[in-house]
């Protein structure tokens, strides 16, 4: 009997740190797309595609060369569509590093952007939001504009920026 | 029949201009009027294409696409315009493509109300439904244009180079090297472009040459050096010289920077057609437009930022004479 207990604490010795180990490879493999309503009034609806660095261009053509330069290790996109109406696109770039995500935000900032409270650093514009948080960089943009837009998309930012 | 040595020579001098020298000779018989060794390029606006409501008025676009191809056609009757176009390109009782252009997505790509109108229009003008194809790199591309895969062979085709394959063969242009879309080379006798005008952040300006990276099944190998002299090279291959005949370019919407992507904080609405069969003519004046849009709000123009559309010289020179850059040689007109 105290060779079982002391096998059975041995198991769970080893077996804690091992769940600990996988629990923390689920949240970096995380999702970053919400599923519908988990955003109120967001539906998912399409599935997510994902794009290795050399495929990239299939996505964004000649815009991949600054991802590829900033050193983005993949990307994965997804549509969206707000009250059934406001069709929008949501892309996540997983950056080597902070550095990288930073520069692609910054270079793309144009003095209309306002800064919003989302990851390490937030930019709104009417119809777009674009964050970085650690090494992602997600990009918002809505087809569509209407008056409930950008309060809609900031919801919808969050909620990505909580799966990061 | 010139030899390729009388060709260039030609080209040189500047005595040759597209058209007038290629196997098209489209431009010099729609308009005789056109001056002596000028390029012709037609720009007509409308500014409220677009309603109130934001939304596109199919109706005003129409007779925008008539009053654009009558003055450059020379033809005040639609139907005489496009039956002229039509048998001047080859295409009489043949399969006419329409090559889109949706890579930026949704948003920023080639408007379906205006492909719906060019269909429209050369089926008045005789041209079978059959007889008409258009398409794009793939289906999510037309899609984005807002139009709908079909296959029936009965019915205006819809579909993109992911259903049609790519030739087998390498071709090879100066440094370039490509496979094309069986599209191209296996379906159309004739192809209209459709480009989209946008800011491009390695080539400046995609447009009129540029739309011809959906042609072919690796345009990433054409991306060097600022797509120069990517692009120039594509379209000096024969098949892009032979069966590109016409360029109507979509400058209803256009996003000045940050492209070729959909960027809501730059798009403007030019509210545009620009109308031509000199590619080269055709993106010299779309730069004009990009730069000057960029300086009323304030940015630097595309040479400043670093990204002058090198591509377009390159394709006017000796080596390529796709066209004319000069702005002495290019005769605009708009409307």
């Amino acid at each position: 009997m105290k060779r079982l207990n002391l096998f059975l604490v041995g198991v769970l010795v080893i077996l804690l740190p091992a769940t600990a180990g996988v629990s923390g490879c689920k949240k970096k493999d995380a999702n970053p797309f919400p599923a519908s309503g988990a955003v109120m009034g967001w539906e998912k609806t399409s599935e997510t595609r994902t794009f290795e660095p050399k495929d990239l261009w299939q996505y964004i053509d000649g815009g991949s060369e600054q991802f590829i330069q900033a050193g983005v290790v993949s990307t994965t996109t997804s549509d969206y569509k707000y009250q059934g109406q406001i069709e929008t696109v949501v892309d996540v770039y997983t950056m080597s590093g902070p550095d990288g995500a930073q520069t692609i935000l910054e270079r793309g900032q144009t003095k209309d952007a306002q800064n919003v409270s989302l990851g390490d650093e937030g930019l709104q514009y009417a119809q777009s939001v674009s964050f970085r948080k650690g090494r992602y960089l997600v990009s918002i943009v809505a087809y569509q504009s209407s008056a409930s837009t950008p309060q809609a998309l900031m919801a919808l930012a969050h909620g990505v920026e909580a799966n990061l | 029949m010139k030899s390729r040595r009388e060709f260039l020579k030609g080209a040189a001098t500047g005595a040759v201009i597209l058209g007038a020298e290629s196997s098209l000779g489209l431009s010099r018989t729609l308009d005789q009027q056109t001056e002596k060794d000028k390029a012709k390029v037609v720009i007509a606006r409308d500014p409220a294409l677009h309603g109130p409501d934001g939304k596109l008025d199919e109706y005003r676009l129409g007779d925008l696409l008539d009053r654009a191809i009558a003055t450059y056609t020379g033809r005040k009757r639609p139907v005489d315009a496009w039956r002229h176009i039509v048998l001047e390109g080859g295409a009489k009782d043949k399969v006419i493509g329409l090559k889109t252009n949706g890579l930026g997505g949704k948003g920023i790509s080639t408007h379906a109300v205006l492909v719906f109108a060019i269909a429209e229009r050369l089926q008045q003008a005789g041209v079978k439904p059959s007889n008409i194809l258009i398409w794009d790199r793939n289906a999510r591309d037309l899609q984005a244009c807002g139009l709908t895969i079909n296959t029936d062979p009965k019915q205006i085709r819809c579909f993109g180079s992911d259903v049609s394959g790519f030739e087998d063969v390498v071709e090879n242009w100066g440094s370039s090297h490509a496979r094309f879309s069986r599209i191209l080379t296996r379906e159309c006798a004739m192809v209209i472009n459709l480009p989209i005008l946008k800011d491009h952040s390695m080539s400046g300006v995609t447009f009129a040459m540029k739309n011809m990276y959906g042609v072919v099944e690796r345009p990433q190998d054409l991306h060097a050096g600022g797509c120069n002299p990517g692009v120039a090279d594509l379209n000096a291959f024969p098949v892009i010289r032979q069966k590109i005949k016409l360029t109507i370019g979509d400058a209803i919407t256009s996003v000045y920077e940050g492209g070729p992507g959909f960027r809501p904080e730059h798009l403007w609405q030019p509210n545009a057609l620009i109308i031509g069969e000199d590619r080269v003519s055709i993106d010299h004046i779309a730069w004009g437009i990009l730069d000057k849009k960029r300086t009323e709000v304030g940015l630097k123009t595309l040479e400043a930022a670093g990204r002058p559309p090198l591509y377009i010289a390159t394709a006017a020179d000796a080596t390529h004479a796709l066209g004319v850059n000069d702005p002495q040689r290019i005769k605009l007109i708009e409307v």
